[in-house]
């Protein structure tokens, strides 16, 4: 058992180190979600994709360096340190890249993917229906055939849909069997937000910026180009976006580590009121925890094994300490803290975690079930 | 970079468990407590057999020489076993290349002689015993105690930490298998969400404590250490606190051998320096860095 990186990994984490020093903007960018902030966030994709530090995992061709999965861990923990901006690719990176690697064709990764490490092209996620939340699988948009044109229609409206009011494309699940059931009969389609039959509804989010939208769905043609994987297969090919959201990819240790950290700063700046004491050391602790925790995760990957279910304990406590950590910085700072700046907008977007990507009644359901073996919940009428 | 334990390290925590479950090690609890010694001698005698006092002592030394790693998992097993005897003070401590079972009085942080009437007393005098909540711990009060070296309390605190993950883990076991067998309402209890989420908040707790015992017995930062004893401390008092909720009445109980890990936990959240206490070590830390 050692945490110690090799030759290699230190002298990448120095070079990742220097680029982001020298790089990172000295201001914070305007909110990702105002029309001003998205620009600027692609801006600084577009950068760090020129420098190949926008998918340091990617292959080269692709616009990464085929960096390993340690590297990627190391990269993250530097850039947040760095306090670079958020990603406004996020959701076409992280999220849909694993599908589009492993279900997706040459023809599709080719088209797809070099826009989307550069921040040309910014991808939505289009899971959630207003009748279909956490219980995913009770989807209804439909899809259907059309041999014609080759290709399908779709009909239907998604909701929750992070980044789509400025987003360029959309991914999501489709009911292309009308017979079908729960998880069968579902297809993954990719769709451009511009097409013809897309209206898109901006929603302003708890911080009042349009951060996710609505989509309606009025006979939109998808051609067969755009189906992610087989269709009628959907939810497998999904299965392997959501493990990824839930797992190590969206959440690296970095962000923590770095929100600790400047935490420990701010308590220390005001001289380290005693009462606030023991809450400072456990989000101190609560990143250590994490950033252990994941190196424990990154070594079992990197020796063939899987994450599995541990990506739903693993999300109960991110998103728990993330929320705990900006509520200490806010009791410290207060009364300042009703305004407007970092802490309080990183305090507003952490209260999204305990929802998004399965709320935490949902991944104690599976920490239970599928990690103790607890009996699963009787089905609702 | 690899923070997994060894092959070995894993076969060597089985090979304790194998040992400790086929020796009855709580019915030489039970004994223990009733003041009956000799079946918890013959354990401590076939652990230290397999070299458990001796693990961080330098070969030179007659040990093993083990890391601090090694330590802590044979702690998690004492833990899960409910091993009787002074282990922190005879492996952590002050580590017995013979397998001897001695014990000591450390002021402030632990100021009682656990189990002085059949250990040496390494230091001082101890006068009348003490009960503590654990009714396998006889404590006694020391006279002209002398002090350790910080290190050497820093392994303790180590030791206690690990033993304390290990007693969660079998208070999380314990009341998962009893929440799959009781049945109320027509429904096993289990399968109440109100009682998996519980459960499920013990499993994550756990989860994330490991990591920092295992990363404070790599590096015996001191601020590490302490971290390992806040986190293995409340997660388990957290599994203490659902395991008895979880089997009511039942075990609440001095019969049913649940309450052995329960108060066990309590006594260890106290020893070797309070919660309060590392947390107050990690600030001055954090404060001074």
């Amino acid at each position: 058992m050692n945490l110690d990186l090799s030759e290699s990994e230190l002298t990448f984490q120095a070079e990742a180190r220097a680029w982001l020093a020298e790089n990172v903007p000295r201001e914070p960018l305007p909110s990702m979600d105002t029309a001003e902030g998205f620009a600027a966030h692609q801006e600084w994709e577009a950068k760090l994709a020129e420098a190949r530090w926008a998918v340091v995992s990617w292959p080269e061709e692709y616009h990464g360096r085929g960096a390993s999965l340690v590297e990627w861990v190391i990269f993250e923990e530097e850039y947040y340190r760095a306090g670079a901006p958020g990603r406004v690719s996020q959701n076409g990176i992280f999220l849909l890249s694993p599908t589009i690697f492993e279900n997706g064709t040459q023809e599709q990764q080719d088209r797809w993917l070099p826009s989307m490490a550069t921040g040309e092209k910014i991808w939505a996620q289009a899971w959630s229906e207003p009748e279909a939340g956490s219980d995913l699988a009770s989807l209804r948009s439909k899809a259907v055939r059309d041999e014609t044109r080759g290709g399908w229609v779709l009909n239907g409206q998604k909701t929750w849909s992070s980044r789509a009011s400025y987003a360029h494309w959309g991914f999501g699940l489709f009911r292309s069997d009308p017979e079908s059931q729960r998880h069968h009969g579902l297809t993954y389609f990719c769709f451009p937000l511009d097409a013809e039959g897309v209206t898109v509804r901006p929603i302003a989010q708890l911080d009042g910026e349009p951060g996710f939208a609505e989509l309606f769905f009025d006979d939109v043609f998808v051609p067969d180009a755009d189906v992610l994987g087989e269709p009628g297969q959907g939810w497998s090919v999904a299965m392997s976006t959501a493990g990824n959201e839930r797992g190590l990819s969206l959440r690296s240790p970095g962000r923590f580590c770095a929100t600790a950290e400047r935490l420990v700063e701010l308590w220390r700046s005001v001289g380290s009121p005693v009462e606030y004491r023991d809450r400072v050391v456990d989000a101190w602790l609560g990143a250590e925890a994490y950033r252990l925790y994941t190196w424990g995760t990154v070594s079992r990957l990197v020796d063939g094994g899987s994450i599995g279910y541990s990506g739903s304990v693993n999300k109960v406590f991110w998103s728990d300490l993330d929320v705990a950590m900006h509520e200490t910085a806010l009791d410290l700072l207060a009364p300042a803290a009703e305004l407007r700046g970092p802490w309080m907008d990183g305090y507003l977007f952490s209260l999204s975690g305990p929802i998004y990507a399965g709320t935490n009644e949902v991944q104690r359901n599976v920490v239970a079930e599928r990690i103790l073996g607890l009996p699963r919940e009787p089905k609702g009428a | 970079m690899d923070f997994r334990l060894t092959p070995e390290q894993t076969g060597f925590a089985q090979s304790l468990t194998e040992l400790m479950t086929k020796g009855d090690s709580v019915a030489a609890a039970r004994a223990w407590e009733a003041g009956d010694h000799a079946p918890g001698q013959a354990l401590w005698t076939r652990l230290a057999d397999q070299g458990v006092t001796a693990l961080v002592l330098a070969e030179d030394d007659g040990g093993l020489g083990g890391t601090p790693v090694d330590l802590v998992v044979a702690f998690e097993v004492l833990g899960h076993q409910l091993a009787v005897g002074p282990w922190i003070e005879s492996a952590a401590l002050a580590p017995q290349a013979e397998g001897e079972m001695v014990t000591a009085g450390v002021s402030p942080l632990n100021p009682y002689a656990v189990d002085a009437d059949v250990a040496r007393l390494l230091h001082g005098s101890v006068s009348e015993s003490l009960q503590s909540v654990d009714t396998t711990r006889r404590l006694f009060e020391v006279h002209d105690a002398q002090p350790f070296d910080e290190g050497a309390i820093d392994l303790a605190v180590l030791a206690c930490s690990a033993e304390l993950l290990g007693c969660g883990e079998r208070l999380l076991a314990d009341s998962v298998e009893y929440v799959q067998q009781r049945k109320q309402y027509g429904r096993t209890i289990g399968s109440y969400q109100a009682i998996k989420h519980q459960l499920a908040d013990v499993r994550i707790a756990l989860d994330f404590a490991r990591p920092l015992v295992h990363g404070a017995a790599l590096t015996m930062r001191p601020r590490d250490v302490s971290g390992a004893k806040v986190a293995a401390g409340d997660a388990a008092y957290l599994a203490s606190r659902v395991a008895l909720q979880v089997h009511g009445a039942i075990g609440y109980t001095a019969e049913f051998d649940l309450g052995l890990w329960i108060n066990r936990v309590r006594a260890l959240v106290g020893a070797w320096g309070s919660s309060s206490y590392h947390r107050g070590r990690i600030a001055d830390a954090l404060g001074a860095s």
